[in-house]
């Protein structure tokens, strides 16, 4: 008996160094791509699925969510969000009652490259098939008001989507106003505030601080604007654009070294402000002119 | 009567002695591997996806249970030829049918029921680790004992398949009785198709065939409201009477097929 034991020590040591020295060397060769999605038709998909449709649409969710976070912190420079749309109808065609991939996948596909695909009318369309499915859900027309608001500034179908959003049952009151300031003041920073602000109140932790990023890149924006003046009145006064933050100091604009709301120092080069190379607010929403009503 | 619990007594006992029950081990460490792990990918989903797994793990392993031990109930008697010491008792054959059948459905009433108490178990530990904001947005809370009426309907197709595996097995080798009663099983799920066949053939005498075949042939697919209990959506208590109602018709028309090809089989 011991010397079988030990043989089968000696053998399971023998394969897990031989693990190790095939991980050392890079794995097995790449035969494949991971970005395969072998079954993309969803009437396929849930025809094959039996009776595991909710458990195969909780695997495409971890797919989702693996495939969006992968892509986002991949440094590649040509990186794409192929399978996002894909995985998402799949994950809501097998469980149509996902909420949360209606949800949190709008905002994946709406955000801009490097940070998302940038993808507004795929949101949106995700939204409005989770709206057929649950015609009351206030929460999918509320957000397709955000996407058109946020990532298409279409503030005239923004308000239209808050009010309907706010016609629903269960929608809370400040959907109304909501509606109301977007379209009078769309577009501007203080009814931008009031939006993330209330999708701060979520309690799902990635919307939270999604939203709390968001708050702060407009309070960047603010500070930014602030620096930028500074900067404009020193090239006024002196003739010459501030060569870094020293030449505002010693001219009397500051005080110390400004840091965006994450803490990463701001950037002035050749008078012009901007947030410092590492920050996470990168980068800024770029703010379109409100079009004359 | 009470030969037939004689008989399914002794049938639990042998799954016991055969290790059956070790899938129960294997049920909770993958409910307990998979909630641990999943906190990190699932965007806070962890608690609809241990209700998801869970109950569909409950559903796969009854049904690797009752497959793979329902063929062999006969089967292995026969093979040993321990049949002929046992009918020689007074034992009637349809007491041994239903005596075996019983055994099979007590073990996965076991199976079942433990594997029930664990899942609430992890679901009640997820529970408490999250805050109330969190758990007042999830559409029925974490230990919803609405979840018992899947877990019931779950319970009621392994009665069924049981009674397939068993009849199959009383005529069949347990390979064709095992790839019948799982083929059974899928087409079992492709139900609503058979319905509508005729939506996409032009052949009349094809569409009333598949018609016919939606009648016939047992409806797994009304026994899953997994989803609907996830969801916390509404299932009329007459759904369930009625699709319970149904599955015991079905194991009963079974039953009684299994008794006759089975009185009928010569051993000499």
């Amino acid at each position: 008996m011991k010397p079988a034991a030990a043989l089968l020590v000696v053998l399971m040591g023998a394969v897990v160094g031989l693990q190790a020295v095939h991980e050392g060397r890079g794995g097995r060769p790449s035969a494949d791509s991971p970005n395969l999605l072998y079954v993309r038709s969803p009437e396929a998909m849930q025809r094959l699925a039996l009776s595991y449709e909710a458990l195969l649409a909780d695997v495409y969710w971890i797919r989702t969510v693996q495939h969006f976070g992968g892509t986002r912190r991949s440094t590649d420079p040509g990186k794409r969000y192929d399978l996002l749309y894909p995985l998402l109808d799949l994950t809501t065609s097998l469980d149509p009652l996902f909420n949360i991939a209606y949800q949190f996948g709008s905002l994946f596909l709406a955000e801009p490259p490097p940070g998302g695909p940038g993808r507004p009318e795929l949101a949106i369309a995700l939204l409005q098939k989770g709206l057929q499915v649950q015609p009351d859900k206030w929460e999918f027309a509320q957000q397709i008001g955000f996407v058109h608001y946020w990532w298409r500034k279409d503030y005239t179908e923004a308000a239209a989507w808050f009010r309907l959003a706010a016609e629903m049952p269960g929608a809370p009151f400040w959907l109304t106003s909501m509606a109301a300031v977007t379209l009078a003041e769309g577009g501007n920073r203080q009814s931008s505030r009031l939006l993330w602000s209330e999708i701060a109140r979520s309690e799902y932790e990635w919307f939270h601080n999604e939203a709390q990023r968001r708050l702060q890149q407009l309070d960047a924006l603010d500070q930014i604007d602030q620096l930028q003046a500074a900067a404009d009145a020193f090239e006024q006064r002196f003739g010459r654009e501030a060569a870094a933050w020293d030449d505002l100091r010693r001219a009397g604009y500051l005080y110390g070294t400004p840091a965006d709301p994450t803490g990463v120092l701001y950037r002035i080069a050749s008078g012009v402000v901007g947030l410092g190379p590492g920050s996470r607010l990168f980068p800024l929403p770029v703010e379109s002119a409100r079009p004359p009503q | 009567m009470r030969m037939i619990g004689q008989v399914a007594v002794n049938v639990f006992k042998e799954s016991v002695r055969d290790k059956v029950l070790y899938n129960l081990v294997a049920f909770a460490v993958l409910l307990i591997a998979v909630s641990y792990l999943l906190g990190q990918l699932t965007a806070g989903q962890d608690v609809k996806i241990i209700k998801d797994l869970g109950l569909a793990a409950i559903a796969t392993f009854g049904l690797f249970i009752a497959v793979f031990i329902g063929i062999g109930l006969v089967w292995k008697e026969v093979e040993r030829r321990s049949i002929y010491s046992l009918l020689s008792k007074p034992v009637r054959r349809s007491e041994f049918i239903l005596g075996k059948y019983a055994g099979l459905v007590l073990t996965l009433l076991v199976n079942v029921s433990v594997m029930t108490a664990a899942f609430y178990a992890v679901l009640a530990y997820l529970d408490t680790q999250f805050s109330d904001s969190v758990r007042a947005a999830w559409p029925a809370p974490a230990t919803d004992p609405g979840m018992l009426r899947a877990i019931g309907l779950i319970f009621v197709e392994l009665m069924l398949v049981t009674a397939v595996a068993l009849f199959l097995s009383t005529f069949s080798s347990p390979f064709l009785s095992a790839a019948l009663t799982f083929g059974l099983w899928v087409i079992g799920h492709f139900n609503t198709d058979l319905r509508n066949f005729e939506a996409v053939v032009e052949s009349p005498a094809a569409a009333y065939l598949a018609r016919g075949l939606y009648y016939v042939l047992p409806n797994f697919a009304a026994f899953d409201i997994k989803a609907q209990v996830v969801h916390a959506l509404p299932v009329e208590p007459s759904y369930i009477a009625t699709t319970a109602v149904y599955g015991a018709v079905y194991v009963a028309f079974l039953l009684t097929g299994a008794v006759v090809v089975f009185s009928r089989r010569d051993f000499k």
